[in-house]
């Protein structure tokens, strides 16, 4: 598998680690009890198809990164940086 | 140079090279062949019919094909540590001194005395594996496995470490040509001259395909002359590779393609410093999979007699190694293909006997050929059996009209149609779809960037070959965004006629009918298998072991769908077919590992100080990548806790030093470093003073510990954090999500410094007046100045700026003194000649495991991912007053269960006993079963201090049963000691000693 990242181009997977599901938000400190918390840690979805997913850049640029795959194909639609590039 | 010792060498024809003789042996008897031959060939040459010993009936077995799908022809090439079994005569390559043995007989080739399988045959079937697993195991263990393993089987691998080095190489390129005959070299030629940078691999020596093997002509010239001007064109294109010896194996995703290339297989051995193998990874924008088709054999009994071979196979040994398979051929085809065997063996003088074509319908001109060779026409007839034991002698044949008769001879070719070589494109996942028109598989949804063309496509004229090769060639430029030029019309070829009317196999065959030659499947399992229902393509595959041979069924696929539709009712697209999955070809383990084997299978991180320690001798243990100092024994000591016991003593009555550097340091910077620390960390940071380090634990986010260290306040915004070293990497990692996923507003930037800092620690009484030498005078170090938790900047050497942190895993007064790197030796020797007067000793990571146990510091026998920082007794670190990383999950239900094991000392009863780490605590007459079983020991040590064993462990409700007895029990090495349990801090409860 080879892996657009967003700042250094296309590169072979054994350069990143992967992580998971990148729809799963951690609460905010309003809305944090233990049931979304379980939420966030454990459930995930296992889609046949499209997923949103980090993976780490980690022998690269240490960026983490979203990638949007088929995980029945592998096509890549899109890998954006996790962290904004532009924040004001 | 017809030549004595290669009686079956033809005269002037082929493309071995006559002036270059090679001698080779196979089974120890010395033979010749030339430059350019394969094993193959040169056997064929000197005569040699037998070649092995098939695997389960020992039957005798010759070559039927020429190429890489050759299904009996596997020998044991080289000797002794080099020996490689399974190795396919028709591709080794011949050299000089090459050395064959034949496997799978004994005692010999012409004498196998286990043929004796042949006579249980029955007993061999179909489903055989299967059926025998239900007999009585005593059967099975004594008997039958024992006598199978013997008997059965393929050749036997090198008893010693591969001499060899194999490499791993990456490559890219817009276009990649797979295979090098005539589709392959005008797709590559094509892409050329449109400006692509092109990579072409073929696992053949020599370029050129079937154009090798057959007499054709190109533009009204020999095909040989457009071969030679096509590959000179290529080889002058700076932006082409041409890789020759290379197998594409397998196809992955994203345009990656995995590549073996033999590098020095077709030399006695690599030169020095010469990989024997590289495995290629390669990465195309587009695939041109020109691969060509591999030649289908018939089902008749006796097909697999020696002497029995594919048509096109026939046609290489002739053509292009000038080697005669047979003096007196018959030619039994289903199509036109075996005619042109027929006049090219003709051409070469060998004597045609009979032609047997199984169509009805034979064209006039063939039947004036026929006539041409004085040979009998049998059309509409087949072969039905063929025998002579070790070489072919005599056929049955049945005629069209039902009459039966016998013919003389000692070489059968089998002419049956071609099957594209499609496998690589179903390495993604498609299936291969039924092509009714040429009867046979073809790709059908493609990999992306893929097209296939020629045979590969089931276009199997050269024509054809020619044309799709030129065109899509010219199509994967443009699809790279090359211009191409007004193409050349495609070169005109002579005529050919492929027309071809398979047949699955011969009705009321003469003996055991091969569909599978390398695992001795025969029509009959097919049979079987339907009948006992084992009916679905994969079904049939794992009962009848069709096609899972070393050569995955290359020849054999086809024929066993074929029965099996024709048993089943169905038509062969019903039945299906399995996936092809790679490798295409076998792949040495050796080429997928590189240079990762041995002390190189992973990479080794070498402290600042490893020469240092070395020089004194040290003892180094794998600590994750890094070489550790274990203990530095001295003269006079035996056993590895004699030294650790003086090591540990000596720090607690003077002082010691131990390089520190394998902790991961990461330093944080910006005005919400402070917000950053106290999100990952359970304790408090926010009065933390600049100048002060604080010890810290961090969960994971399911409220696990996830790792421990310090970090220290280097400046308002500027902390140092330190991991432990295993985690150093996978902390760093957490921390980037942390800011750049989960809080990406927070104003902080960090950076791994592990490896920009050496890093010693200083333990002991006598740490301080060591320092005191070592560390520039303008540096206060008092306790006033310097107190317990201190961390600042000082320098070392006159001027070499340093970090000093008051931090102490001992328990005793100690410091960690950093320096840049590559001052790390230099800092090591100062300590051990400034701490001469003070008796300095060098101190490992056992003495530093004993003292940390001492005095209950958990480390990686506690932080083992199962425990929370309630169950370590760190529970009231835990911050109330802020949100952290791990916080609420920390507080599930089961994991403040008060019985939940928590961390404790231990001692043995009997102060002699020794402890075992890993053993589980039960309740003293309690038999040792789950339901008993208390909690375990993670970490044990001997105490030269106490002067017994001690342990730390988890045990329910730990902290309550203080002074209680449990039995400390560990079957795997007989352990079974009664134990105390105890605080887990054994030595210096106020911490007098730490303070100074
Ligand atoms: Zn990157």
């Amino acid at each position: 598998m080879r892996l657009p990242c967003p700042h250094c181009g296309t590169r072979d997977v054994q350069e990143f680690t992967y992580l998971g599901d990148a729809n799963v938000k951690r609460p905010g400190a309003d809305e944090m009890s233990e049931a979304a918390m379980t939420r966030y840690v454990y459930e995930r979805d296992n889609p046949a198809g499209r997923q949103r997913e980090y993976w780490h850049h980690s022998s690269g640029c240490h960026a983490w990164i979203v990638v949007t795959r088929d995980t029945r194909t592998h096509r890549i639609e899109s890998a954006e940086p996790a962290k904004p590039l532009v924040q004001s | 140079m017809a030549n004595a010792t290669q009686p079956f060498r033809l005269p002037q024809i082929g493309l071995v090279d006559r002036n270059a003789p090679l001698t080779f042996r196979f089974d120890g008897q010395a033979l010749s062949g030339f430059r350019g031959d394969t094993l193959a060939s040169a056997l064929l040459a000197n005569g040699a019919r037998l070649i092995g010993r098939s695997f389960k009936y020992h039957r005798p077995r010759g070559l039927l094909t020429a190429g890489p799908e050759e299904p009996n022809g596997l020998v044991e090439l080289r000797t002794g540590a080099r020996r490689e079994p399974n190795t396919r005569a028709t591709v080794a390559e011949l050299y000089d001194g090459l050395e064959a043995t034949s496997q799978n007989r004994w005692p010999s080739l012409g004498f196998d005395l286990l043929s004796i399988n042949a006579l249980f045959a029955p007993a061999l079937m179909a489903g055989f594996y299967y059926k025998t697993f239900m007999w009585p195991a005593s059967f099975w263990e004594r008997l039958y496995e024992p006598a199978i393993r013997r008997a059965a089987g393929l050749g036997r691998a090198a008893n010693a470490e591969d001499p060899d080095t194999y490499e791993k190489a990456f490559a890219f390129c817009d276009i990649l040509v797979i295979g090098g005959g005539p589709a392959g070299l005008s797709a590559a030629l094509a892409a050329g001259r449109a400006g692509a940078r092109v990579i072409l691999c073929d696992d053949d020596f020599a370029l050129g395909g079937r154009l090798l093997s057959e007499r054709r002509e190109i533009d009204g010239l020999p095909a040989s002359q457009w071969l030679a001007r096509t590959i000179a064109e290529l080889e002058s294109f700076p932006d082409i590779r041409v890789m020759r010896r290379t197998t594409i194996f397998g196809v992955y995703d994203h345009g990656v393609y995995g590549a073996l290339e033999r590098v020095a297989d077709h030399v006695m051995a690599p030169a020095p410093h010469q990989p024997r193998q590289r495995a290629w990874r390669i990465v195309a924008k587009r695939a041109i999979l020109a691969a060509g088709a591999i030649e289908r054999p018939t089902v008749f009994g006796g097909n697999d007699t020696p002497g029995v071979m594919l048509a096109g196979a026939v046609r290489t040994y002739v053509n292009r190694f000038g080697v005669a398979p047979g003096r007196e051929a018959a030619i039994f085809t289903a199509g036109d293909d075996g005619w042109n065997t027929a006049r090219d063996l003709a051409a070469a003088g060998v004597k045609i006997v009979a032609v047997v074509d199984s169509r009805e319908q034979v064209d006039p001109n063939l039947r004036t050929l026929c006539e041409g060779f004085g040979a009998p026409l049998y059309a509409g007839a087949s072969v039905f059996g063929a025998s002579g034991g070790k070489s072919l002698r005599r056929l049955a044949i049945r005629e069209a009209n039902g009459s039966v008769r016998t013919l003389a001879c000692d070489l059968l070719t089998v002419s049956n149609g071609w099957n594209p070589t499609i496998h690589l494109a179903s390495h993604q996942g498609h299936r291969p779809v039924w092509n009714a028109a040429i009867h046979a598989f073809v790709a059908g949804d493609l990999p992306d960037g893929m097209r296939v063309a020629g045979s590969a496509a089931g276009r199997f004229s050269l024509r054809e070959a020619l044309l799709d090769g030129a065109q899509l060639g010219a199509e994967a430029a443009q699809d790279c965004g090359l211009a191409t030029k007004q193409s050349a019309p495609a070169p005109a070829t002579d005529p050919e006629a492929v027309a071809v009317a398979p047949v699955s196999r011969v009705a009321g065959s003469r003996g055991k009918a091969f569909v599978d030659y390398q695992n001795d499947v025969t029509d009959r399992d097919i049979e079987l298998a339907a009948q006992e229902g084992f009916r679905s393509v994969e079904h049939l595959k794992r009962y009848t072991t069709l096609g899972m041979a070393t050569d995955q069924g290359k020849t054999s696929n086809l024929a066993g769908l074929a029965i099996m539709a024709e048993l089943t009712g169905k038509t062969i697209a019903e039945t299906g077919v399995t996936m092809f999955r790679p490798p295409y070809a076998p792949v040495a383990i050796g080429a997928l590992a590189g240079h990762h084997r041995g002390q190189d299978f992973r990479p080794v991180r070498l402290a600042p100080t490893h020469q240092w320690s070395k020089e004194l001798g040290a003892v180094f243990v794998e600590s994750g990548l890094w070489r550790r100092a274990q203990y530095y024994p001295q003269p006079g000591e035996n056993d590895w806790l004699t030294t650790v016991n003086r090591e540990t003593l000596a720090v607690r009555g003077g002082v010691g030093v131990c390089d520190v550097s394998t902790l991961g340091k990461i330093d944080i910077q910006g005005a919400d470093a402070l917000t950053l620390l106290e999100r990952v960390y359970i304790n408090n940071w926010s009065n933390l003073p600049i100048g002060k380090a604080r010890y810290g634990v961090m969960l994971r986010e399911d409220g696990f510990v996830m790792d421990d260290g310090t970090a220290s306040r280097l400046g308002e915004t500027h902390f140092l954090m330190t991991t432990t070293t295993a985690n150093a990497v996978k902390i760093m990692q957490h921390l980037e999500f942390c800011l750049q996923v989960l809080w990406p507003t927070l104003d902080v930037q960090i950076a791994s410094v592990s490896e920009q800092w050496a890093q010693m620690a200083i333990a002991g009484p006598r740490s301080r007046d060591l320092l005191r030498a070592v560390i520039d005078e303008e540096h206060d170090i008092s306790d006033d100045a310097f107190p317990y938790l201190a961390a600042r900047m000082v320098s070392v050497g006159g001027g070499v700026e340093a970090r000093l942190f008051r931090v102490s895993f001992s328990g005793e007064r100690a410091y960690e003194l950093a320096v840049p790197a590559g001052y790390g030796d230099a800092l090591a020797r100062a300590l051990m000649a400034a701490g001469r007067p003070f008796g300095v000793t060098p101190y490992g990571l056992e003495a530093m495991g004993v003292m940390r146990i001492e005095k209950g510091h958990v480390a990686g026998g506690e932080l083992n991912g199962q425990t929370t920082a309630r169950d370590l007794g760190l529970a009231r670190m835990m911050s109330g007053r802020k949100d952290f990383i791990g916080r609420v999950m920390a507080g599930r239900p089961a994991l403040v269960e008060p019985d939940r094991p928590i961390l404790a000392g231990f001692k043995p009863v009997d102060r002699a006993q020794r402890l075992r780490a890993g053993a589980h605590f039960l309740g003293l007459g309690r038999s040792a079963d789950l339901d008993n079983d208390e909690g375990y020991m993670t970490s044990v040590a001997y105490s030269p201090n106490l002067g017994h064993w001690i342990g730390l462990g988890l045990i329910k409700r730990g902290a309550e049963r203080i002074g209680e007895r449990v039995r400390a029990y560990d079957p795997v090495r007989n352990g079974d000691v009664e134990v105390e349990i105890c605080n887990a801090l054994f030595l210096d409860v106020e911490g007098a000693r730490l303070r100074g």
